[in-house]
C-alpha cells in the first residue's frame, strides 16, 4: 500500500533533481534541513529515526544529497524523508517534510477489533509486514 | 562534433559582460597592490569559464572542469584576501551555485579520537558545498611524525569529495611554499587533484607602503609626510627582523601607532580635527623596531 505522508505524497516520487530543488527551496528561506529513516511508517509512528543530525549552516542542497546518497545506501529498503525546520519566532517547527525513498514493497495495515471492559469496542491499526 | 560546429558564434566580451566578472577582476586590480602573478593566474582562470561556458552554449561538451587550487606563499601576502575574491568570481562565472567562501583550519577538519574525524570533515564538506572551502595551513593535515594521526583520514575523505563533486566544491588549499611542497610530495594523491598553483610573492617596500597608505586612509586617518617617510624605514627594517608578515606586520604596526597617537594625543589635553587624525612620524618612530640596535632584542618582540 502506498503511504501518503508529508508534502508531494500524492504526487509521483520526487526526482533526485527535484528533491535537491526542494531542499534548495528550504535552505533559501533559511531552514534547517534533516534526513529521517523508519522502517515502520504507522500514522502514529511519528518518531523517525535520524540520520545525523539536522544540517545547520548549510548553503546548498548538494550536502543533503550526499548524505541521502549515504543513507539510501544503508537504509534502501525503509521510507526515508527530508525534514525542513524553520527556527524563526512564532513558527519554531517543521515547515516541509516529504518522503524520498521507499521501500521495494510497501508494507499494508491491518484494523483489528479488540474488546475493551464494559463491552467496549476498541479499533487499533497495526502495520503488517510482509 | 561536426554538425555543432556549423554556423552559430559566440561572442566571448558579451558573455564575459554579461557575467560582470570583469568588475570583480577589476576591482582586484584596484584594490590588491602587487601580486602580478596572482592576478594573471586569475584572469586566465577567469578566461577559461568564459570560453568554457561558450562550448557549452554552443552544445560542445567538455569534461567538468578540477578548479582545486593551492596558494603558497608567506605571511600576509593576501591568500586570505583572494581566495574570499576567487569565490566570488567563480560564483559570477557559474562555477559554484553560491558563492561563499568556508574558512577553516585542522583543528575544523580532524578530529580527537577514532571515528571522530569522519564526520567533522564531511560536516565541513557540506556546509561548503555550492561554494568554496578554503583550508589555511593545509600542510598540518599531515603529521608523518605520528602515524596514528587523524589527519590522513580527512585528507582521504577530502579527496574523495574533490575528486567525485568537482562542481559541488572548489578546494583552496594554503599555506607556506616550503611546507605545502613538501605535503604534496607525501600525499601524491592530493597533489594530482590540485590543478592550479598560485605563488603569492613577498610584497617590496613601495608595494607595503602603498597598502600601508590604504589601510590608514580605510582606519579614516592620514600619515604626515615624516611619518609616511618614518614608515618607510620601518618597513626596510621590520622586514630583515623574524617573523616578518608583509601586510599584516604593516597593519600591526599601524595599529600600535594608533595606540601611540591615541596617548599623545590624551597627554596634549586640547586638540583639533587636524592633530585627531593625523599620524606623526613619533608615533612610528617610538617602535622597538627602530630601537634596537642589539641584534637579540627583535627576537622577543617579533610579533611587534
Amino acid at each position: 500500500m502506498r503511504i501518503t505522508q508529508g508534502t508531494f505524497s500524492f504526487l509521483p516520487d520526487l526526482t533526485d533533481e527535484q528533491v535537491a530543488k526542494q531542499v534548495g527551496y528550504a535552505l533559501s528561506q533559511g531552514w534547517a534541513v534533516s534526513l529521517e529513516h523508519t522502517d515502520d511508517p504507522h500514522p502514529r509512528n511519528v518518531y523517525w529515526e535520524m540520520w545525523g543530525l539536522p544540517m545547520f549552516d548549510l548553503k546548498d542542497a548538494a550536502g543533503l544529497m550526499t548524505e541521502l546518497r549515504e543513507c539510501r545506501k544503508v537504509f534502501g529498503d525503509r521510507y526515508i524523508k527530508v525534514n525542513a525546520f524553520d527556527s524563526t519566532l512564532g513558527f519554531e517547527t517543521m515547515r516541509m517534510s516529504f518522503i524520498v525513498n521507499r521501500p521495494a514493497k510497501e508494507p499494508s495495515f491491518t484494523l483489528r477489533r479488540a474488546d475493551g471492559p464494559g463491552r467496549n469496542v476498541r479499533y487499533e491499526l497495526e502495520t503488517r509486514r510482509g | 562534433m561536426t554538425d555543432t560546429r556549423v554556423v552559430e558564434t559566440v561572442d566571448l566580451q558579451a558573455l564575459l559582460r554579461e557575467s560582470r566578472v570583469a568588475d570583480v577582476l577589476d576591482e582586484l586590480d584596484r584594490d590588491l597592490i602587487g601580486l602580478k602573478p596572482v592576478k594573471t593566474r586569475i584572469r586566465e582562470i577567469a578566461s577559461l569559464l568564459v570560453v568554457e561556458k561558450a562550448r557549452e552554449a554552443l552544445g560542445v561538451a567538455g569534461a567538468p572542469l578540477s578548479l582545486h587550487m593551492c596558494f603558497t606563499g608567506n605571511p600576509g601576502t593576501g591568500k586570505t584576501t583572494v581566495a574570499m575574491r576567487m569565490a566570488e568570481i567563480l560564483h559570477r562565472l557559474g562555477h559554484v551555485r553560491k558563492g561563499h567562501l568556508v574558512a577553516v583550519t585542522r583543528d575544523d577538519l580532524v578530529g580527537q579520537y577514532i571515528g571522530h574525524t569522519a564526520p567533522k570533515t564531511k560536516e565541513v564538506l557540506k556546509k561548503a558545498m555550492g561554494g568554496v572551502l578554503f583550508i589555511d595551513e593545509a600542510y598540518y593535515l599531515y603529521r608523518p611524525e605520528n602515524e596514528r594521526d587523524y589527519g590522513q583520514e580527512a585528507i582521504e575523505i577530502l579527496m574523495q569529495v574533490m575528486e567525485n563533486q568537482r562542481d559541488d566544491l572548489v578546494v583552496i588549499l594554503a599555506g607556506y611554499k616550503s611546507r605545502m611542497d613538501r605535503f604534496f610530495e607525501s600525499n601524491p594523491g592530493m597533489a594530482s587533484r590540485v590543478a592550479h598553483h598560485i605563488d603569492f610573492p613577498d610584497y617590496s617596500d613601495g608595494e607595503l607602503l602603498q597598502i600601508a597608505g590604504r589601510m590608514v586612509a580605510g582606519l579614516g586617518l592620514r600619515l604626515s609626510p615624516d611619518a609616511a617617510r618614518a614608515l618607510g624605514e620601518y618597513v626596510a627594517l621590520r622586514r630583515r627582523q623574524p617573523n616578518f608578515a608583509n601586510a599584516r606586520s604593516v597593519r600591526n604596526a599601524l595599529d600600535r601607532a594608533r595606540l601611540r597617537q591615541a596617548r599623545r594625543l590624551i597627554e596634549a589635553g586640547k586638540v583639533d580635527a587636524q592633530a585627531l587624525t593625523t599620524l606623526e612620524a613619533a608615533d612610528i618612530r617610538a617602535s622597538r623596531v627602530f630601537g634596537s640596535a642589539d641584534p637579540d632584542a627583535p627576537a622577543k618582540e617579533a610579533a611587534c
